[in-house]
């Protein structure tokens, strides 16, 4: 008997905004004026309080800290799909997707500067702490979409990670109980390029990141991860067939790191100046600086406005971070378990 | 009132929790259709349905983080890890995430999760089928660790468990859940977490043991005037009964199935050491298996700290 193809597939790419600033008005999503300056601004945002991290830790008034330089589209253009009512689960890279949920920026820095309080996240937010633990954070928001659908929940479950973490048996785990139990969830890869010191072609010898959702039965696509709007309107699609009952979808936001990996690492070691110097030309914010100019939405003044507001926000989360009272020592025990222990009663008292 | 071997109560346990609120849902290996392999969800998904017993795929570690993602949620997840030699997958879960999500959102996120496993050698089961590896579970934070040593206490702290707002892990000896029987009520009935029960009282030696060994222990103290104390929640451990009942006789016998070195009989000996020292007429002694590969089932009973063993154990205290 000849052999026949019994499945064959597609993995689709999808760009909106090119590097010069023109947008396919085909695939453009739907976004008002004030929709797009807000985009913008928060671009701007995430990037001066990136900006700002870095120096903080330069002179050590934080700890080690892991820039977004590069990656302000892929974390903003997917965040602002959100609605307030889904829950987002974030690797430790996400400080814009923090930014644009509305995690208040001193929190972020109180993170970073060794306190766990900046973990905590507002009550009306349903986004996890920094996970660390590479891709071990996957299953967790399987989990939440899990119980949702149980609940009836119409809410949907973005969860964000790198091509680093597309490695780890958790990426795997999470991916297929999604596609089994056909979960209301979007897998965001910012595919980065480089896994600290790995190069993408070390994590996995596939030619697509996105093609990986094939094997769990369900769609990938790859989109420019330096497009807010390509990375908006596949995240937005995504959410939106998901809250219908449509299942998964994975998205691979094709990126690149500009930075090292954290303060503590030195990318000079590992990759060149030239591959690095190739993805200027490809600044999300740029280009949205020059496709707003085209339509008529930025003005040297509203440039100059929103730096200086950005500029203000960050002065005031950082005073906010270096000025909160410190840690209490008690607090190491009460939130181990809903209640001290007969131990932890005994120990607590060296405080 | 029904006589009940440990299977029954804690299919017993599940089935009344999960009628009384719906936030409980199981899910594991096999846990479904199959009834659990040995067959403690047996009539949950036909009671329940597929929406509150779901059979997963085949992952441990998946299973326990889409577990902890459930609990954090709002749900109140019983996730099954089929035997306890298959639990590693999911350590990373365990330590890094179930155990540290309360203090790491400084109480924004709870993780009400238990984690039912088989544990324990005697039932001749293939290789990995048979550890007793508790001790690892009780080196983190977080997590509370409960070892029930007879029906009765088995449905109790199972709801207890349940009820608790932080991730427990409920170990079940396979050797004990089809060996005994006893008196175990329907309805609602709880043991608390966190204490120790003392099983009988005595006035030369204190017993301290859990799980199966508690019932070996109860066996070998016959003809001395003993104190068993079965520990029941391993960790965090009721510091306050041991120490009382030490105090009062002088003598500690530690009786675990893992082997010796780090295993928990350590933590109880150095714990007495530091804090009885004094009122003690004899060395602490602890019996437990061997510091070895847990053997395949033709050695298995040469493994197990044997009554016998236990009897000698308890004599050389009480020598001085």
């Amino acid at each position: 008997m000849p052999e026949k193809v019994i499945e064959s597939f597609d993995v689709k790419r999808l760009d909106i905004l090119d590097e010069a600033g023109n947008a396919d008005d085909s695939l453009m999503p739907t976004l008002s004026g004030d929709d797009i300056r807000k985009i913008y601004e928060l671009l701007v945002f995430s990037r001066t309080f990136d900006q700002r991290a870095l120096s903080l830790q330069r002179e050590g008034r934080i700890g080690t800290y892991a820039p977004i330089l590069g990656q302000e589209a892929s974390q903003i253009g997917s965040a602002f799909a959100l609605e307030k009512t889904d829950w987002v689960f974030p690797s430790f890279r996400e400080n814009g997707v923090y930014i644009a949920v509305g995690q208040p920026p001193y929190k972020i820095l109180q993170y970073w500067s060794g306190d766990e309080r900046g973990l905590r996240t507002s009550p009306d937010l349903n986004i996890f702490p920094v996970c660390i633990p590479v891709a071990s954070h996957l299953p967790h928001a399987a989990g939440a979409a899990m119980a949702a659908k149980y609940r009836g929940d119409k809410v949907g479950v973005l969860a964000y990670f790198g091509d680093g973490g597309t490695s780890e048996g958790d990426f795997h785990e999470g991916m297929n109980f999604a596609g089994v139990f056909k979960l209301p969830m979007v897998f965001v890869c910012q595919n980065n390029q480089w896994a600290i010191s790995v190069p993408r072609e070390k994590q996995t010898a596939a030619k697509t990141l996105a093609q990986k959702a094939i094997s769990y039965g369900f769609e990938g696509v790859q989109v420019d991860g330096n497009d807010v709007f390509a990375v908006y309107k596949a995240t937005k699609d995504a959410l939106d067939r998901a809250k219908q009952g449509g299942g998964p979808t994975l998205i691979e936001c094709f990126t690149y790191r500009m930075s090292d990996h954290t303060t503590a690492d030195d990318a000079t070691r590992y990759r060149t100046k030239e591959e690095v110097d190739a993805w200027k030309a490809r600044d999300p914010i740029m280009r949205m600086k020059l496709f707003m100019e085209k339509k008529g939405l930025w003005t040297d003044g509203y440039q100059k406005e929103v730096e200086a507001r950005a500029k203000a926000s960050v002065d005031e989360a950082e005073k906010k971070a270096e000025s909160v009272e410190p840690p209490d020592p008690r607090d190491m025990f009460t939130y181990t378990y809903g209640a001290l222990t007969q131990r932890q009663k005994k120990e607590m008292r060296d405080f | 009132m029904a006589q009940l071997n440990m299977v029954q109560a804690i299919n017993l346990a599940l089935k009344e929790e999960m009628g009384r609120d719906k936030e409980v849902v199981v899910l594991g290996e096999d846990v479904g259709m199959d009834g659990g392999v040995f067959r403690i969800t047996e009539g949950l998904l036909a009671a329940f349905g597929p929406e509150r017993v779901m059979d997963t795929p085949l992952a441990e570690s998946g299973i326990i983080g889409t577990a902890i993602g459930m609990a954090v949620y709002g749900l109140k997840p019983i996730a099954e890890v089929q035997f306890f030699g298959f639990i590693y997958p999911a350590v990373n879960q365990i330590a890094n995430h179930a155990s540290r999500i309360r203090s790491r959102s400084r109480g924004r996120y709870t993780c009400p999760l238990v984690i039912r496993t088989p544990y324990g050698a005697g039932i001749k089961a293939p290789e990995h089928h048979s550890e007793s590896c508790e001790a690892i579970f009780c080196h983190m934070p977080g997590i509370k660790v409960v070892m029930p040593a007879s029906p009765y206490y088995a449905k109790g702290l199972l709801l207890s468990a349940v009820r608790d707002p932080d991730p427990v892990l409920f170990l079940e000896s396979t050797r004990l859940y089809r060996l005994m029987r006893e008196d175990v009520p329907e309805g609602d009935y709880t043991v608390p977490l966190e204490k120790a029960r003392i099983v009988q009282e005595g006035q030369e030696v204190t017993v301290i043991s859990w799980g199966y060994m508690l019932q070996r222990s109860l066996q070998a103290v016959e003809g001395f005037d003993a104190e068993v104390i079965d520990l029941m929640t391993i960790n965090p451990f009721d510091e306050e009964t041991i120490i009382a009942s030490v105090k009062k006789t002088g003598r500690a016998v530690i009786v675990s199935e893992s082997p010796k070195v780090g295993g928990f009989a350590s933590e109880i000996a150095a714990f007495i050491a530091e804090e009885a020292m004094l009122s003690l007429k004899a060395p602490i002694v602890r019996v437990t298996s061997y510091d070895v590969v847990l053997p395949l089932p033709k050695l298995e009973d040469r493994y197990l700290p044997t009554v016998e063993k236990i009897r000698k154990g308890i004599g050389e205290v009480l020598k001085y």
